[in-house]
């Protein structure tokens, strides 16, 4: 599943793979039931509150076709709006590196941070950072990143990663939360699980850190090809420290979070909040152009991130994953979700848009590849698309990575799938063969208990029956009914 | 009116009773019910596998089996779901005969809300994923039940969750899809019902064989079974 000539996300360097598969990471989280009652809770509570300030807007459906016009164009011509972008942003004083993929990024950066002679920085929270790694190739290079998002940060002290892109420790209650903080503050003493006391105490040790840090690193929810313009929108008011308070600023944006005007950010600002806090409006919108003198950074750096995306710009299907404003509504909708959480999909990208963005940033690379695996973690219920303020049809992608997942299988051993797919299209072709194929089922009548249910089938049906019964097969299947009783009068 | 049976390969093998009351329900509204012999499966099993190869001859198939009818009915969301949005997408330009899922037809083309129908038990109602999201039937359904006698409705809590089935998902993920599945069981009894209905054998299929482990006394019944009961 690669095309020839697009590189992919590099394996070995950030997180957008796991080491397991899907089905296998899922059975563990789906064991731990003090996740699915934290997770449950959280994520109904979110459900609710966004279906209530989207039914609030009239114009919602036009509101997400326009979001989703806005990024089908932006798609289309990123070869004229990202060198305009570029020249904004050079224009207004700031410098653009490009990065093909993640190792290029964590050089840049890390070249970046060392010029200026820190050996620290502070971060705004970030997806495409937490995408290649940037924490990990910073501690390689001697330099601190000090996440200051409270939800990164426990993440961080926690020594863990992500497992919501919204909500990133959405794993972790108060209890664990005050743990990490008493082993990891330094003089924190002793603390509750009170939210409060808990944020006071991350405010505490973060405030030390945005005073002295001299860099910041942030990510970029939308970039203006227009005006040069980068765009934060966060709630707690800690990342527009980190946009304001370092000499110098380096962001780290993917390539398709680009709009081509101002005015499309009206749109965008609409659609956000609402489905990733369920807010008619976020606390905190920080936007900056270049740099300018005696205000905020005198110093900008944007690192234009590609890791994988022109390969998915390569797919005329899959491309719509690109459209993605990292809103997390379809994870909060997805029952899938609910019951593993994040860290299940091995991906910073969790859930039904990391199950199509994950595999497809990374090309996968034969049926073992944890990815490869992705694409059929779903039910194919549909409550994503419906919950995607950008209308990306997140079942159709998904069933459009199968079928390639399954080409791309073809030549080898054909697998017992393949057989028994084969076989079952080879029956259904014809009607006569497909009655007989009903005659062999109905055989499953000797295995039933005395009481019409199988409650016991050998592998791979017990993958059926370890948690649901059987029916006993009919002794007359429908077509038979019919033929007796209609005198098979239709053929 | 003539209408033409999509009976589906679930039904036809698995739980005939469904079709059987399809068409006890149709022909006591008036309708003529032909079933072409030759129709087999949609193809959605191998679609949603990632077999969409495989399923082209079964979408091809079906269109012409199918194409000399003004409607063709069939008790399944999914399956309707799948003729009308996958089949064209498979096959480009094939000429995707017109099908109705069974509460689409009731009241969209016949017009009906009171099939005249009687069932003595207290029910619940799961609208499956796919009639409520890829067909979009709404409360048709509802509205049909709400005319059914002696039948009490209950409302089913987070109805629009989806119970874990989701055709292969079901044995490729079995742990996911049991821990929806346990979540959907325990909201069916929280209802009280003794009876769980839905417009789709397969969802059924799973449900049912998650209350049957449990011995819960609570059975799955289809709409279609629901709506030919006159006693």
């Amino acid at each position: 599943m690669t095309f020839l000539g697009m590189p992919t996300a590099p394996p070995g360097v950030g997180q957008l793979r796991g080491d397991r598969d899907f089905p296998t990471a899922a059975r563990d989280a789906v064991a731990d039931e003090q996740l699915r009652r934290n997770l449950g809770n959280a994520t109904s509570t979110i459900r609710g509150k966004r279906a209530n300030v989207v039914a609030e807007l009239p114009d919602w459906a036009g509101l997400r076709a326009a979001g989703a016009a806005i990024k089908d164009d932006v798609l289309a011509n990123l070869d004229s709006y990202l060198p305009q972008l570029e020249a904004q942003v050079v224009a207004a004083g700031g410098i653009v590196h490009w990065a093909r993929d993640a190792h290029e990024a964590n050089r840049i950066v890390t070249g970046l941070v060392r010029a200026t002679g820190s050996h620290e920085v502070v971060k705004v929270k970030s997806m495409a950072t937490q995408e290649i790694g940037l924490n990990e190739a910073l501690t390689d290079a001697g330099i601190t990143a000090y996440e200051t998002d409270l939800a990164e940060l426990i993440v961080q002290l926690g020594h863990d990663w992500p497992s919501h892109i919204l909500v990133p420790a959405i794993h972790r209650n108060r209890a664990e939360i005050r743990d990490i903080f008493m082993r990891e503050m330094p003089d924190v003493g002793e603390l509750t699980d009170e939210p409060r006391v808990l944020a006071m105490a991350a405010r505490e040790h973060l405030r030390r850190k945005f005073l002295s840090a001299r860099v910041a690193v942030s990510g970029a929810n939308f970039g203006v090809a227009e005006t040069g313009t980068l765009a934060v929108v966060e709630s707690e008011g800690n990342g527009r420290m980190c946009l304001t308070l370092p000499r110098t600023l380096i962001t780290v944006m993917g390539i398709e979070k680009l709009v081509p005007t101002f005015a499309d950010l009206e749109v965008f600002m609409q659609l956000l909040p609402r489905s990733s806090t369920a807010e008619r409006m976020n606390p905190y919108t920080s936007m900056w152009t270049g740099v300018h003198a005696g205000d905020g950074p005198d110093e900008f750096h944007l690192v234009l991130l590609d890791n994988g995306r022109s390969s998915v710009l390569a797919d005329a299907v899959g491309r719509a994953a690109l459209h993605c404003i990292r809103c997390s509504a379809c994870l909060n909708v997805c029952p899938v979700y609910e019951h593993t959480g994040g860290h299940a999909y091995g991906s910073v990208y969790p859930g039904p848009i990391g199950a199509i963005l994950s595999p497809q940033l990374t090309g996968t690379h034969g049926h073992h590849d944890p990815n490869a695996s992705l694409p059929f973690s779903s039910s194919l219920c549909g409550a994503c698309f419906d919950a995607c303020p950008v209308r990306i049809d997140i079942p159709s992608i998904l069933v459009h990575l199968r079928a390639k997942q399954v080409d791309s299988e073809r030549g080898g051993a054909p697998s017992g799938q393949d057989l028994a797919m084969k076989a079952a299209a080879w029956a259904m072709r014809s009607p006569k063969r497909f009655s007989i194929a009903e005659k062999v089922l109905a055989a499953g009548r000797i295995i039933a208990n005395s009481d019409h249910r199988i409650t016991a089938l050998p592998w791979p049906g017990s993958r059926w029956t370890s948690s649901r019964d059987l029916p006993e097969p009919p002794s007359e299947t429908f077509r038979q009914w019919w033929a007796r009783t209609h005198g098979g009068a239709t053929q | 009116m003539k209408v033409a049976l999509f009976v589906t390969c679930l039904v036809d093998g698995m739980v005939p009773s469904v079709g059987q009351a399809t068409v006890a329900l149709l022909e006591r509204l008036g309708v003529t019910v032909e079933v072409p012999l030759a129709q087999t499966c949609c193809g959605q099993l191998h679609t949603n596998t990632g077999y969409g190869a495989k399923a082209r001859p079964l979408v091809r198939s079906y269109a012409e089996t199918f194409s000399p009818y003004e409607y063709v009915v069939t008790p399944s969301a999914s399956c309707a779901g799948s003729i009308r949005h996958q089949h064209p997408a498979l096959v480009p330009g094939l000429r995707v005969p017109k099908t109705y899922e069974l509460s689409e037809f009731l009241v969209d083309v016949l017009g009906v809300e009171d099939v005249g129908a009687t069932y003595r038990h207290r029910v619940t109602y799961h609208p499956t994923c796919h009639s409520l999201r890829l067909l979009g039937v709404g409360d048709r359904p509802l509205r049909l039940l709400r005319h059914v006698r002696d039948l009490e409705l209950v409302e089913l809590p987070d109805s629009d969750s989806c119970c874990g089935f989701g055709g292969t998902f079901a044995v490729k993920n079995p742990d996911v899809s049991g821990a929806m599945l346990a979540d959907k069981v325990e909201r069916i009894h929280q209802t009280g019902a003794d009876i769980c209905s839905a417009g789709d054998a397969s969802c059924l299929m799973h449900i049912g064989g998650g209350l049957s482990r449990l011995r819960s006394g609570v059975r799955t019944v289809h709409l279609a079974e629901i709506l030919a009961s006159t006693a």
